[in-house]
């Protein structure tokens, strides 16, 4: 039925509703279009005004915020511009924060993946809800319990000195590890179900020929079944990084003052009085871009890959 | 979705056949139970120490209920109630409200065939989904600020709706995928008219999918923080912002038996909505 | 048909359909008219892709019309939506809707009608009786196997009364007994209701089975339209030929032309071809030879055509031969074996093949 199929097949354009599309689809352009198209537009006007002060904008264009993002211009602003790396170091933290997040979960998140892959059919579903059930809990809720756990007084240290494996607390708190575990903790689910999709999808005959042929598991790992499965692992690391890099809770909570990241800079911008909104708005662009070109990347990827094997 | 099998079951035993030894990787069981014992560990013991009889936080005195008690009738406490009224209000009308969009949404790009713009269309409802957080939050933040928008529950309410239209879209337009279009074709071959077929046929088909649509946006909703803390203003307090202003005050007992209360709500609505929509796949088709 | 004059049921105007615009454009149908009568059995016949269901869908309402038009009873209806028309469909994929029971099924359209309660009730209960499904009532569609719920769909979509009722395919997910069994039972249907039905397949036996007339269709295009015997005995082009049943394809000079016969030769023998349309002495044709149209005479030297045979195929009624002409044409030849010692030849034996009266046809170019 193979040249046939789109002709003798109904529906399509002729379908019921389809002809309703526009006035179906319209409600949510315009709330969507409204209420965060626009709103991101007028982000990028305010990266290019002037910082009013108490929190606010001078209607004044202006390149200043992006200047400040990258010149030290001495404390009066008239002097000649050295690179200024605080901003720069925090946005390069943030990607390698990100990047460490995202190996974490990678190391941990990819044999739990294959893990429950592999297990009997009807009971995947339950190590599926098992895995993904901390998720569904409020994201603050699961910081402040890691916060917690590990904090210099909390119940880790204590068990870990009451056990004699330690003599003082270690320090995890306020520190980079800190952050990266709460990165790993909030976006571990999104690691693993692309790769359990890929994985439950990936037919262990391969691997069977693959020991036919004198391969032991490992090289079959690396040979024929991570290719196979790597389309999944590029999908979890994306969901994993992209979200890590513009993330606040953990860096705020887990990661104190020493530890900024993006997330942080820019929401101590709109706080109250010290803010700088243009600075604050021209933080969030770069952020921005840098986002949608991983994305960008990846789709062009994506249907590079699909046009080849269609 | 098929209401008979033409085709005979296609899903043949698959990993089933190859040997387990073959599949088998020492070392990926305890890196497993190493991930869920990490997953659950922070929350377990939260929930221990919400028990805990000891103002001290950190020295187990017994068990005891009084942080419930204080959550409820505590000195905190009406401000707590009144967050989690805005919260719990809050979600409910986002939810609500974006399902709508979101079903009127899911019919017109599965049934709407191909047409110039689909992909845009799909990457515009969900543009939320990709735009980070933070920069919702300050976007919106501006945007309302700039058109005057005085920042309040309306100004919550409004910010999720939008970031709550593609996560309620998605359950539901895989839903609408599965459902073959000759139902609804059917319906009108025999007299109905195009709101007939959609009330007494489609949407009766996609309702599994639209309650887990609702579901999923309503926990979203509760849970925002970033967005919420942004553009709620100085006046009000949902329960997530709520908890973390109390939180950088210190970490209190009360909060641990608060998180507690939230983290079973939560678990509660995705238990239900996964047996909803597994429910779905199975009965009345 | 005696002298009854026919009223046309559904009339198909030069009909075309175009899927999607431009360069992409796929044309499903090219200039299709085809008058249906009242009270007949009407099936489109042919081959996957060639645009039968299409043409079945623009006559529901649930495809749009590119060009042409459609009447039914003399009214145009091809703006008319599927909901406006009171004709039915029995979908390929009987299409029952899963949160209903089989009774709400079948009172359906009945509803949406506007129809009381009681009149629904009623109208639905004798339209189970008329399927032989009384008990089923209240099952979900779910709970049924596939040759009752083909039965729900058809009693569902015969419930509103509708003028005309359209079969997409609607035996093809069935196995062959019930195939052959509803064959039956859908005729009888049809006969006793009187309704007009239109029956979309691509199973020829089925077609000739149960239909009044056939419309034989490829690509897009009409092939041909008649009776069973019509176009079976005298196909009119190539594809006809070839799709229904099996035939002898030869393409031939017109040596002369007598009358309605053209002289021609194969195998070095003259033989005579009914001719379809016109014919010019000189020109190159097709003609078409059914095998069962050949038989074998005593001794070879009787045969008009001579040739030695090849292979031969035992096929239970009939034997296939495979014969090599004596300019080493092949030919296929079918004898029954009627009698119990059958034909009996050898491959490799000499025989003699004699061409029943107007066994060989012109085809159109």
């Amino acid at each position: 039925m193979a040249t046939g199929v789109k002709i003798e097949s109904g529906g399509g354009s002729s379908s019921v509703f389809g002809s309703l599309r526009y006035w179906l689809l319209t409600p949510s352009w315009l709330v969507i279009g409204f209420f965060l198209v626009a709103p991101v537009a007028m982000m990028l006007i305010y990266s290019f005004l002037t910082k009013e002060f108490r929190g606010g904008v001078i209607w004044e264009f202006s390149l200043a915020a992006y200047d400040q993002f990258i010149f030290d211009r001495g404390l009066f602003g008239d002097e000649p511009p050295k690179l200024e790396w605080t901003y720069i170091s925090i946005f390069f933290r943030s990607i390698w924060q990100a990047f460490s997040a995202t190996v974490l979960c990678l190391l941990i998140g990819f044999p739990t993946a294959y893990f429950i892959a592999t297990r009997p059919i009807h009971t995947r579903p339950i190590w599926l809800f098992l895995v993904t059930i901390p998720y569904w809990v409020n994201l603050l809720i699961r910081t402040v319990s890691l916060k917690f756990l590990i904090r210099d007084s909390g119940p880790l240290n204590q068990w870990l000195i009451s056990f004699g494996i330690l003599d003082s607390p270690i320090h995890l708190i306020n520190t980079n590890v800190a952050v990266q575990l709460g990165l790993f903790y909030s976006y571990l689910p999104f690691m693993v179900l692309p790769i359990y999709a890929s994985v439950e999808r990936y037919n262990f005959v391969l691997s069977e020929a693959a020991w036919d042929l004198y391969a032991n598991r490992w090289t079959t790992l690396r040979y024929i079944l991570l290719p196979s499965v790597k389309s999944g692992i590029i999908a979890g690391c994306i969901l994993v990084f992209v979200p890590s890099l513009g993330a606040f809770l953990a860096p705020d909570l887990l990661g104190g003052a020493k530890n900024f990241m993006i997330g942080s800079l820019i929401e101590e911008q709109f706080k109250g009085n010290a803010g700088n909104w243009p600075f604050g708005a021209a933080a969030s662009m770069i952020l921005l871009t840098l986002v949608l070109i991983v994305l960008m990347v990846y789709a062009r990827q994506q249907s590079r890959t699909e046009s080849k094997y269609s | 979705m098929r209401v008979n099998n033409h085709a005979p079951n296609q899903n043949i035993v698959e990993m089933a056949q190859s040997s387990s030894e073959i599949r088998r990787f020492p070392g990926f069981l305890p890196i497993t139970i190493l991930c869920l014992v990490l997953l659950y560990a922070p929350l377990v013991i939260v929930m221990i120490y919400s028990f805990n009889d000891s103002r001290s936080i950190t020295l187990w005195g017994g068990f005891s209920l009084r942080w419930y008690e204080d959550v409820f009738f505590g000195l905190e406490a009406a401000k707590f109630k009144i967050a989690a009224w805005n919260s719990l209000s809050i979600a409910s009308m986002a939810a609500i409200t974006s399902t709508v969009l979101a079903t009127s949404a899911a019919v017109g790009m599965i049934r709407g065939g191909s047409f110039r713009g689909k992909p845009a269309s799909f990457a515009l409802i969900s543009l939320p989904l990709m735009v980070p957080e933070i920069v919702t939050a300050v976007a919106t933040l501006i945007f309302f600020s700039t058109i005057g928008f005085t920042r309040g529950y309306a100004s919550i309410l409004v910010a999720h709706i939008v970031f709550c239209i593609p996560f309620a879209y998605l359950p539901i337009a895989a839903r609408l995928d599965g459902i073959e279009s000759f139902y609804e074709q059917a319906a009108l071959d025999l007299y109905a008219s195009k709101a007939q077929a959609f009330w007494r046929i489609l949407l009766p088909l996609m309702a599994p999918g639209i309650l887990s649509g609702f579901l999923l946006a309503f926990i979203i909703s509760l849970d925002d923080f970033i967005i919420t803390n942004f553009v709620k203003g100085a006046g009000i307090e949902t329960l997530p912002t709520a908890i973390f202003g109390s939180v950088k005050q210190g970490i209190k007992p009360n909060i641990m038996a608060l998180s507690t209360l939230m983290l079973l709500i939560s678990i509660l609505l995705v238990t239900v909505s996964f047996f909803v929509g597994k429910s779905g796949n199975k009965s009345g088709r | 048909m005696g002298g009854k004059i026919q009223t046309t049921a559904i009339k198909i105007e030069n009909v075309k359909k175009q899927f999607g615009i431009g360069e992409n454009a796929v044309t499903a149908l090219t200039g299709i008219t085809i008058d249906i009568l009242d009270n007949e059995f009407f099936t489109l016949l042919g081959p996957s892709g060639c645009g039968k269901t299409t043409l079945l869908r623009m006559i529901a309402g649930l495809e749009s019309v590119t060009a042409g038009t459609i009447f039914l009873y003399g009214q145009e209806i091809k703006d008319l939506s599927a909901n406006k028309r009171p004709i039915n469909t029995v979908f390929q994929q009987y299409a029952l809707f899963p949160h209903m029971t089989v009774l709400q099924n079948i009172g359906f359209g009945l509803k949406m009608l506007g129809k009381s309660k009681s009149e629904i009730i009623d109208r639905s209960e004798k339209m189970l009786e008329l399927v032989q499904l009384g008990q089923f009532g209240d099952r979900r569609p779910s709970q049924l196997s596939g040759g009752q719920q083909q039965r729900v769909a058809l009693a569902r979509a015969l419930a509103p009364s509708p003028k005309v009722l359209l079969l997409d395919e609607p035996l093809s997910a069935l196995d062959l007994k019930l195939r052959q069994a509803m064959r039956v039972e859908l005729k009888q249907i049809q006969e006793e209701t009187g309704i007009t039905f239109v029956f979309v397949t691509h199973d020829q036996e089925e077609a000739l089975t149960m239909s009044d007339r056939i419309a034989v269709m490829s690509n897009g295009e009409l092939q041909q339209i008649g009776s069973a015997q019509e176009i079976y005995e005298q196909p009119r082009n190539q594809f006809v030929a070839g799709f229904i049943g099996e035939t002898n394809l030869f393409d031939v000079i017109i040596e002369d032309i007598q009358e309605d016969q053209a002289i021609c030769r194969i195998g070095g023998t003259c033989i005579s071809c009914t001719v379809t349309g016109s014919a010019v002495k000189g020109s190159t044709r097709q003609i078409s030879i059914r095998p069962e149209r050949l038989s074998f005479t005593s001794s070879p030297e009787d045969g008009h055509i001579t040739g030695v045979i090849e292979r031969l195929t035992y096929l239970g009624t009939d034997t296939q031969y495979l014969v090599q002409l004596d300019d080493g044409t092949i030919i296929t030849v079918r004898s029954q074996n009627a009698h119990e010692s059958g034909v009996n030849v050898q491959p490799g034996e000499r025989i003699g093949l004699e061409l029943g009266k107007g066994g060989a046809r012109l085809l159109m170019n």
